[in-house]
């Protein structure tokens, strides 16, 4: 059968604009479920409303890290994935990730570390930018507080409206707040207790004064004596408490969500959390009377407000995995999550992360907020969050690409302090040694494979390639993060 | 081959072939694949390079390595001569003639049925240092001596035999198989010893255990091998692959996994895979050995 070459045409025609009017369809891994991902998912639905040439198919998923790895392998990962911000350098050392300079440079005109300076407050700023590269940023970011149970402060005799701003106050609070039993001795509730809950005991050293590596990336556990100081800290309160009495008090706290959890029962009467502890509370102890406050001071110095004080930043990021098969499209919808309308006045008109941290009542990142979110934010402590993001002392975890293993032997190392099987100077040692080799053989799998990719300099994980201070207390001025640099090169 | 091999040749590939291309892509390539993996520097996310035996090497100065393996053992050579004590014991009673026997061999199988994750669940209960019900019942006890009951899970010297205690919650299933050899010896036995004026516990060692040795030397070995992998128990209640408190259960499988997932050493893990193996294969060994000696087969 012969056909016309109008037909043909006019077939080809109808066929293109067909085409055409299909968006490309991404994929997006989230690891959080619950309200979290509601809040994301509207986000999702946000974007997919604003625009017809890309569709966002949002996946919900539990052991997001493993399931990513294991895409990533494949060859046939998500186009956009939500990681946890302590995974980012060991994927990216690992080249699971793609990075973002050309897209930030592209659309915002501006060197990639003029760009993060202007958008993020310098923790945030700093927590985006690994090696050189930008290689996820964040969608919803969160800071750390002390949290104290004022019923509990009246009953000691404290006054609740007072929280400590000194370490010296928050241990003399803590041992009026411990309370034993008239006739056994037992303890029965302590004022503070550094590893209840325990999320942020790999930040006390950084409290002090000291840091978990230096700008030379090497590991700096045992070299500092500010690290040994929060590590005898640690200490005294397993001997102010009794370690057999301890033991046993402990194990008798609930799970972080549940009604049975210390802070909740008033077994312990101050802890650090973060911003989303307060949901946790209207949760799962309505009514609770407590107050919010910057941590204390621990290095010395006169405490100052907020925006001075000393606050463990964490994030949640947003990454195009390596191979995603619409890295374009993917930053497209990253751009939308991860930016904002800075002059919403009203709901409706708030956009992309800010809908996003309003859904999780967290604060934005971005240096700017809109008038509506700022206003009608449902955290009651938002502005005490967003204050301790700008402090120059805020600080972040490690990059370093070795840190879920550094994590673990800190952990280890305080455990046993804490159980008083050793002195706490042997303790951070024998940490330190562990640490540094597996951190040389880290670099030198990282150097192996760079080579073996036929990179001609390959990614220097030493002083030179790295943020200067990543780790440590440290401004986003410092950040050398190049977008025009050589393919390769760090 | 005449065309009468080939067509029967045939026939048994065309049975068999599913399950042999199943075999081969999903359990033979990967254990051939570990091995290779475990001579390379391999994080899953990069092609393997061949570096010789540095894991290996690595692995023997790894003191976590030695501890995961001095801990693995010490809950193998606790829990298989407990699982064997419990669940022969429970067999033999529940091989008795009582009233409700089909009711109480339910219950006490059920346990091995609940699925680890929801016993573990219930067992930090039971262990809870303060408020626990194995604290509640001690408790008394320990007061008549002015001392206290143990922080179980929370005290390092505790944490393992607390889980080697909690191992014996699964005997549902060697029990079945013990039943199942108990009901194989010939009475015929038990009524030629009675003549010889045998008592209970004369039969039991001259007549059961020669019986059913094959069926402990099964479950000896298949204890075994599960021991030495133990870890979705320690995993849900000492605080993932931590090993909590201060690494005291920290065994194998959990430090494997943290190096193959959390710290994408998976050349290194793959390397820890096989000295396991290797392990095993030794100890199943040994056990054949020992049982060479003391196993009765019946003609």
């Amino acid at each position: 059968m012969r056909c016309s070459p109008l037909l043909r045409l006019s077939v080809l025609l109808g066929l293109a604009v067909v085409a055409r009017a299909e968006p490309v369809r991404i994929t997006y891994w989230e690891k959080w479920s619950g309200f979290e991902a509601e809040a994301m998912r509207a986000v999702v639905d946000q974007f997919n409303a604003s625009q017809d040439r890309i569709f966002v198919d949002f996946v919900s998923m539990s052991q997001i890290d493993r399931k990513l790895i294991v895409a990533t392998a494949g060859g046939d990962p998500p186009d956009v994935a939500g990681i946890w911000f302590a995974q980012m350098s060991s994927f990216a050392d690992r080249a699971a990730l793609t990075p973002l300079d050309d897209f930030i440079h592209r659309d915002s005109g501006l060197k990639v570390d003029d760009w993060l300076a202007a958008t993020y407050p310098p923790v945030y700023a700093d927590m985006q930018a690994y090696r050189g590269h930008v290689y996820a940023l964040i969608s919803a970011p969160g800071t750390t507080a002390l949290y104290w149970n004022k019923t509990v402060f009246r009953e000691a005799g404290l006054d609740p409206e007072k929280p400590p701003r000194t370490l010296a106050e928050l241990n003399e609070m803590s041992r009026v707040l411990t309370k034993r039993n008239s006739d056994t001795g037992v303890v029965e509730r302590t004022g503070f207790l550094p590893q209840e809950p325990g999320w942020f005991g790999y930040s006390y050293p950084a409290w002090f004064g000291g840091g978990l590596i230096n700008d030379a990336s090497d590991i700096t556990l045992a070299g500092r004596p500010e690290n040994l100081a929060a590590a005898n800290w640690e200490r005294s309160y397993a001997e102010l408490i009794g370690v057999d009495q301890l033991k046993v008090f402990a194990s008798g706290f609930g799970s972080f969500a549940s009604a049975q959890q210390a802070f909740f029962t008033g077994d312990v009467a101050m802890v650090f959390q973060g911003v989303w502890f307060d949901r946790f509370i209207a949760k799962y102890a309505p009514g609770l009377d407590y107050g919010v406050a910057a941590w204390p001071e621990a290095t010395g110095r006169v405490p100052g407000p907020p925006i001075q004080a000393f606050t463990v930043a964490d994030a949640d990021l947003l990454v195009i995995p390596r191979g995603a098969k619409h890295a374009e499209e993917a930053w497209e919808f990253i751009r939308f999550a991860t930016s904002a309308n800075p002059t919403a006045r009203s709901r409706d008109e708030v956009s992309g992360v800010e809908l996003l941290c309003l859904g999780q009542q967290k604060p934005s990142p971005l240096r700017v907020w809109s008038p509506w979110f700022g206003e009608n934010h449902p955290h009651p402590h938002i502005e005490l969050f967003r204050q301790l993001a700008a402090s120059p002392r805020a600080w972040h975890a490690p990059k370093i690409g070795v840190w879920t293993e550094y994590l673990r032997e800190y952990n280890t190392a305080i455990q046993r302090i804490r159980l008083l099987q050793v002195e706490p100077a042997a303790a951070l040692d024998y940490a330190q040694k562990r640490l540094a080799d597996s951190w040389q053989r880290h670099r030198a799998s990282v150097a192996r494979q760079a080579a073996a990719a036929g990179e001609t300099a390959g990614p220097d994980l030493g002083p030179a390639a790295l943020s200067p201070g990543s780790g440590d207390l440290q401004p986003a001025a410092s950040l050398e993060v190049r977008p025009d640099k050589e393919e390769g090169s760090p | 081959m005449n065309s009468a091999d080939w067509k029967r040749l045939g026939s048994g590939l065309s049975f068999t072939g599913l399950w042999i291309i199943g075999f081969s892509v999903f359990t033979l390539y990967p254990v051939v694949a570990s091995l290779y993996y475990s001579f390379c520097d391999y994080s899953v996310l990069q092609r393997p390079l061949w570096t010789g035996l540095e894991n290996y090497r690595t692995l023997v100065a790894d003191d976590v390595f030695w501890l995961s393996l001095r801990n693995t053992l010490y809950f193998a050579g606790a829990a298989v001569p407990l699982g064997t004590v419990v669940s022969l014991s429970l067999a033999l009673l529940l091989n008795q003639d009582v009233k409700g026997r089909a009711l109480f061999r339910t219950l006490f199988f059920l346990p091995s049925i609940v699925p680890l994750v929801a016993s573990a669940m219930l067992w930090l209960w039971i262990f809870n240092g303060s408020g626990g019900l194995l604290n509640w019942v001690l408790g008394p006890v320990f007061a008549l001596w002015g001392g206290t009951p143990p922080a179980w899970l929370g005290d390092p010297a505790w944490a393992k035999p607390a889980l080697v205690l909690m191992s014996a919650w699964g005997a549902g299933h060697s029990m079945i198989i013990y039943l199942a050899g108990l009901q194989n010896v010939p009475r015929e036995l038990y009524e030629s010893a009675e003549l010889d004026g045998a008592g209970s516990w004369a039969k039991f060692w001259h007549i059961t255990l020669p019986v059913i040795s094959p069926v402990i030397y099964f479950n000896v070995v298949m204890g075994i091998i599960g021991a030495m992998q133990v870890f979705t128990t320690a995993f849900v209640m000492t605080g993932g692959t931590d090993g909590n408190p201060a690494r005291s259960t920290l065994f194998y499988a959990l430090y494997l996994f943290s190096n193959a997932f959390y710290d994408l050493r998976m050349g290194y893990a793959s390397a820890m895979a096989w000295i396991l193996f290797m392990l095993i294969a030794t100890l199943t060994w040994i056990a054949t050995r020992v049982a060479a000696r003391s196993v009765h087969y019946q003609d």
